[in-house]
């Protein structure tokens, strides 16, 4: 394959896909830590389970 | 490949997207609308009877939150082509070029998703079904059917910004009491008289948008007559949780007070109808009922923490 062919990104394009796949992996980690403090809450020995 | 046809292929990939900042894929969640609604959600799950774990009642006025936002990415998809042609709208991720329509369609279905789905099984299916209705009611009732089609569109759409303080009262109680049809209610009489003073003042957009807000399509006069009608339907409404019995008195008095003020500014509106004047009247209109909005849902939630701390004997 010749490097003329696919969609050549521009630095700024690159560096916008660079700071889309960090928020989108901040994302899912956050997401993994909230079913996990969910899972802790819901289902765990009750030691945080006070009325707020 | 051809210069011409390698500079094409760099303009379709544009089009196809790619392009947009994580800052423009924020503005798609429509962060000072969410502001309002984190607020609402908040006053109505601390006040609500019972308790909820912390982290779950944050878990709801997260989910909440991303619904909120969800709805307004959806909005902003299908709204792309007015909003390019109003003046207040025309910086949105879309018509400013930012954003496609399908990554916003893409972005608002997701967050919708798994707003909902976390919130029926961390907390419950009722604030879930009523987060997935709110959604529903903004995005397909509200910008698909009735903002194009009526000048009644933002008091029938209004309700989905009158959900979240129901949501959120949801979230601790499982249910739907009168208590949480009152803070429905307040927003949902709020709406009118909120959005037709900025459309008194933006009707140039409106108008240039062929989007029947009521001074288009019926007049200014009729216009801030039914902006007065809402605004004394308001007031009382606003005492009603001292008269329920589930604010005190004292909130009773300011929720008077306020409700009286905003009356007093909606009286201008309707006596001031030529000129700069009349502009003024508007937005000043504009700005207090967004203060009046804040400020009943604060006195709400004080005045719930202080019964909370009196019958625990800390005052």
């Amino acid at each position: 394959m010749s490097n003329d062919d696919g969609i050549r990104q521009t630095e700024e394009q690159k560096k916008r896909q660079r700071k889309r796949s960090l928020a989108i992996g901040l994302a899912i980690a956050g997401l993994v830590l909230l079913f996990y403090v969910i899972t802790l809450v819901k289902m765990g020995p009750g030691v945080l389970n006070r009325p707020l | 490949m051809s210069l011409a046809d390698y500079q094409d292929r760099r303009l379709d990939a544009a089009a196809h997207g790619g392009q947009g900042d994580v800052g423009d894929y924020l503005a798609l969640l429509k962060p000072r609308v969410m502001s309002l609604v984190i607020f609402t959600a908040l006053v109505g799950l601390l006040i609500a009877p019972g308790g909820i774990h912390p982290v779950l009642g944050a878990v709801a006025i997260l989910c909440i939150a991303v619904g909120a936002g969800a709805s307004g990415a959806l909005n902003m998809w299908y709204d792309a082509d007015i909003d390019a042609i109003m003046s207040r709208t025309a910086r949105r991720p879309i018509p400013a070029g930012k954003v496609t329509p399908e990554e916003a369609l893409a972005f608002g279905l997701t967050l919708s998703a798994f707003s909902v789905l976390v919130l029926g099984l961390a907390v419950n299916w009722l604030s879930a079904g009523l987060l997935a209705f709110t959604i529903f009611f903004y995005a397909v009732v509200y910008t698909m059917w009735l903002k194009r089609s009526t000048p009644q569109n933002i008091v029938i759409g209004g309700a989905a910004g009158a959900f979240p303080p129901m949501i959120g009262w949801a979230a601790v109680t499982g249910t739907v009491t009168v208590e949480s049809i009152v803070l429905f209610l307040i927003i949902f009489m709020w709406t009118p008289p909120h959005f037709w003073a900025l459309s008194l003042f933006k009707r140039g957009d409106y108008e240039a948008a062929r989007v029947p807000m009521l001074p288009v399509v019926a007049g200014e006069d009729a216009t801030r007559t039914q902006i007065l009608v809402y605004s004394v339907l308001l007031a009382p409404i606003g005492v009603a949780p001292a008269l329920l019995g589930f604010a005190s008195m004292a909130y009773g008095a300011a929720a008077a007070v306020l409700g009286a003020v905003f009356v007093w500014y909606a009286l201008r509106v309707y006596a001031r109808r030529e000129g700069d004047a009349a502009r003024k009247a508007a937005v000043r209109l504009f700005a207090f009922s967004l203060v009046y909005l804040f400020l009943v849902f604060a006195l709400l939630l004080a005045d719930s923490i202080a019964a909370r701390l009196i019958a625990g004997g800390w005052l």
